[in-house]
């Protein structure tokens, strides 16, 4: 009987596996490229999906989070790059893969990486401290009036978080002195010590010090209020916060977090990590992180996703010339 | 009180058979390192840290810490049966110890040096207890002005009170800083000095240029000088440990005056070598018989064992509370909390009160688990040095070669550690001094984004680093820190500190 119930167990997998697998499976542990340092979004992304993965069995090999955060993650392109044909590597990607060969001149183009999916957006946030202007028109007119510009911190330079201090300049005419720190835990914490006057840092990483109630978020920076409503703190929850075009300045940016496969791989591997996060976002894990870090849910893979790349590839490079953060 | 509080809730954390079984392998890991001439505190660290990256942030740091007390228990085993220093720490070890050894003393000079490495460890890891708690409130007032004044204060204590010679102190410390500028400049979002290289990228990572310029540059120095391991047979019997602690309280003036002096230094970056030194001439100095010392005296082996135990533990609180390290082995465990993605600085204490309690704890542990350890296996380490050096050194460099290529998996890196040995062994050589080299390198960056940062919030007006009285002070001490031997001359002029001119030798 026993012996029955496996084999049709056995069965049943492999007819569920059998059409979109092609028969690949990893043999060999598969690392997750992550192209930051340790417990910023990325990572704490990528042990999630670690593990969703272990926990529902999604795949035999085991799985393991590879921090390649050096140069600002210039690293760990560089090696997805030198991994041509290797499918036991995946990369966690978001906008530096389109900024930093801009700004930086690194020799790499996600064109050459294998494209599997867009699993999430990710926002960002105009924060203060807490001690400081309660709305947006109140902050623009402090930093206005201010005799020195009012501090903007942010992760790294010519980089999402420079891009958007530069568009708040332009559609506000305050101005602004942009302080780049290491990470966006360290713009969170330096923000709470009064040493800036605001960040632009995703949910994510000013959760914490928000929860704390030490940071106050002014507005959003997309073209709809983010839609979870349960309580974050005491009185507030994500979609209490407004965003940043109701309150009269029209800035809107999205991040993508999306994975890659080295180039070079078979069509059969690659189906089989299409398959794997799809399978991954179907997961209480993967949904109970979305709401926690205030994600976009959304799933693009094949045409889809190309077409999603090359329009969003083509805006941050129009935001970036007009910043002035293209290496000449 | 509040520090009691959160020391028990550290033991807590800390008292489970996992963690007790990893302080015990440190130990004796710790041990075996501080007993080979050639690895010692800041190497065997270095080397064993990749082993630390799976396991969780308090497990490894644990380790690492008791790695760190072992070597400097057994840094004194060798000193005292062979006369030859594992550790620089305990070169003033070898005044008094050899020759009681070589008088049939060695199980007496032995229980002396790990008693006092005891006393000492015990006094500064009290300082840090009641002072830990104190630092982390003010942990918010720190923005890059202030950031950068700490680091500044760092590289001019260097300079100013370095034993070395100025110049070459100042030499060691450019260039690395030259090489900490290498990679992404987090500030411009550039490139430097990477030439088209992508190994370069990343830059230069710290650990693999402490393990060529330490480790391999040592063996590349012994393999020179011919080394011959010639020592005495040593066993310890309970007789003698009591004997000697019976004896103990007739010293507590040198204990307590190496106590203070080892944590004074190990806070400033004078380090344990200073410390090991100067507790030792102090007590010279201040004894009613100075002439007995160097002949075997029982008080030449407690001074500098205690000054050199309460720096190297004094040294982990610069480290935690403000992300500085007060030694070449805080500085790799520095970098070891950076890799487990703890931030060392202010807000350690706010944020990693379980990991920072548990080391506080793991240090009360550490050093009385270490004690019953090193008592008991002084005959099995003195048999290490039986083993010839031509089987010891191919160990110690494959070792390093793992260590250097197991912190990014790069074979790159492993190429970069052998040059580094052939810098180090250069270095070594002419006089220049090693420390402020690796401290430019893991510190370079940081101060130079601080100071940037300062730069572009303050609009490039210098007077923010005496905007307030926190930074003015720190910048003030730094640049006095930095003239200190003209200073100290015009103090002395003015008949302030004659005391100290005269008594120095």
């Amino acid at each position: 009987m026993q012996i029955l119930v496996k084999a049709v167990g056995v069965a049943a997998a492999l007819s569920l596996s059998a059409p979109a697998l092609a028969g690949w499976e990893p043999s060999k542990p598969v690392e997750i490229v992550v192209a930051a340092g340790a417990g910023g979004a990325s990572d704490q992304m990528a042990r999630m999906m670690q593990a969703a993965i272990q926990k529902n069995n999604l795949m035999k090999q085991p799985i393991v989070v590879s921090l390649k955060g050096g140069a600002s993650g210039a690293e760990a392109l560089m090696y997805m790059k030198s991994s041509e044909g290797d499918p036991n590597k995946v990369l966690i990607a978001y906008s530096l893969i389109y900024m930093l060969p801009l700004s930086a001149k690194i020799p790499f183009n996600w064109r050459e990486l294998t494209p599997v999916s867009v699993i999430a957006l990710d926002q960002f946030v105009l924060w203060d401290n807490s001690a400081g202007p309660r709305t947006v028109k109140e902050f623009v007119a402090a930093a206005k009036a201010a005799s020195a510009p009012f501090k903007m911190g942010g992760t790294g330079s010519k980089r999402e978080d420079h891009v958007l201090t530069v568009f708040l300049e332009q559609k506000t005419g305050a101005k602004f002195s942009y302080l780049p720190y290491k990470s966006g835990g360290e713009a969170a914490t330096q923000l709470v010590g009064n040493h800036t006057e605001s960040n632009v840092n995703n949910p994510s990483e000013n959760l914490e010090v928000w929860r704390a109630g030490q940071v106050r978020p002014l507005c959003v920076f997309d073209k709809e209020r983010i839609s979870y409503t349960s309580k974050v703190t005491e009185t507030q929850s994500w979609a209490d916060i407004p965003t940043c075009k109701e309150e009269g300045v029209d800035v809107q940016y999205l991040m993508l977090r999306a994975m890659f496969l080295p180039g070079k791989v078979t069509a059969e591997q690659q189906a089989f990590y299409v398959e794997l996060f799809h399978k991954v976002t179907q997961t209480a894990e993967y949904k109970d992180y979305m709401e926690k870090q205030a994600l976009k849910p959304i799933f693009l893979t094949g045409k889809d996703m190309v077409q999603f790349l090359e329009e969003d590839d083509a805006v941050n490079k129009s935001l970036m010339t007009e910043a002035g953060f293209v290496a000449k | 009180m509040e520090a009691l509080g959160l020391l028990l809730h550290g033991f807590a954390v800390l008292l489970t058979w996992k963690t007790l079984v990893l302080m015990m392998v440190g130990l004796v890991l710790g041990i075996f390192v501080g007993v080979l001439p050639g690895l010692g505190g800041p190497n065997g660290v270095a080397i064993l840290l990749p082993l630390t990256f799976t396991m969780d942030p308090t497990s490894a740091i644990v380790m690492l810490s008791c790695i760190y007390w072992g070597a400097l228990f057994g840094g004194a085993i060798t000193s005292i049966l062979f006369n030859i220093p594992g550790e620089a720490w305990s070169v003033a070890t070898t005044f008094d110890g050899y020759p009681m050894a070589q008088q049939g003393r060695a199980a007496e000079a032995l229980t002396a040096a790990f008693t006092s490495s005891f006393i000492g460890s015990l006094v500064a890891v009290l300082l840090i207890t009641f002072l830990a708690p104190m630092i982390s409130s003010f942990a918010l007032k720190f923005g890059p002005p202030e950031f950068f004044a700490v680091y500044l204060l760092t590289f001019c204590s260097f300079v100013g009170l370095g034993r070395e010679a100025k110049h070459k102190t100042v030499i060691s410390m450019s260039l690395g800083l030259l090489l900490a500028g290498i990679g992404m400049d987090t500030v411009s979002g550039n490139l430097r000095m990477t030439f088209g290289s992508s190994e370069l990228l990343r830059g230069i990572n710290f650990l693999v240029a402490v393990i060529g310029l330490f480790g391999i540059s040592e063996i590349l120095l012994t393999m020179e000088e011919r080394l011959a391991l010639r020592g005495h047979a040593a066993s310890i019997s309970l007789r003698v440990v009591l004997s000697v602690w019976k004896d103990l309280p007739k010293y507590w003036v040198t204990l307590l005056r190496s106590s203070f002096i080892g944590c004074w230094l190990g806070i400033t970056p004078g380090g344990a070598i200073a410390a090991s030194f100067m507790g030792y001439n102090l007590a010279k100095r201040f004894s009613k018989d100075p002439e007995s010392f160097g002949k075997g005296r029982i008080e030449g082996v407690f001074a500098p064992e205690t000054a050199a135990h309460a720096s190297g533990t004094a040294a982990l609180l610069p480290m935690l509370a403000l992300g500085i390290p007060g030694s070449g082995t805080a500085a790799i465990l520095l970098g070891g909390l950076m890799v487990w993605g703890l931030n060392p600085g202010p807000l350690l204490f706010v944020e990693h009160k379980d990991f920072v309690w548990g080391l506080i704890a793991s240090m009360y542990l550490g050093n009385v688990v270490g004690l019953v350890l090193v008592l008991t296996t002084v005959p099995i380490f003195a048999s290490i040095l039986r083993v010839p050096f031509a089987a010891v050194a191919p160990m110690i460099v494959v070792s390093c070669a793992i260590g250097a290529y197991a912190i990014e998996n790069a074979m790159f890196d492993i190429w970069l550690m052998l040059g580094f040995g052939v810098v180090g062994y250069v270095f070594k050589k002419i006089g220049i001094p090693l420390a402020p080299f690796t401290l430019a390198l893991v510190l370079g960056n940081r101060a130079e984004d601080a100071f940037r940062l300062s730069m572009i919030g303050a609009g490039g007006d210098l007077k923010v680093f005496w905007s307030n009285g926190l930074v003015g002070s720190i910048t003030t001490l730094a640049i006095v820190l930095l003239f200190w031997p003209a200073v100290d001359g015009l103090l002395s002029r003015l008949g302030w500190t004659k005391q100290t001119k005269r008594s120095s030798p």
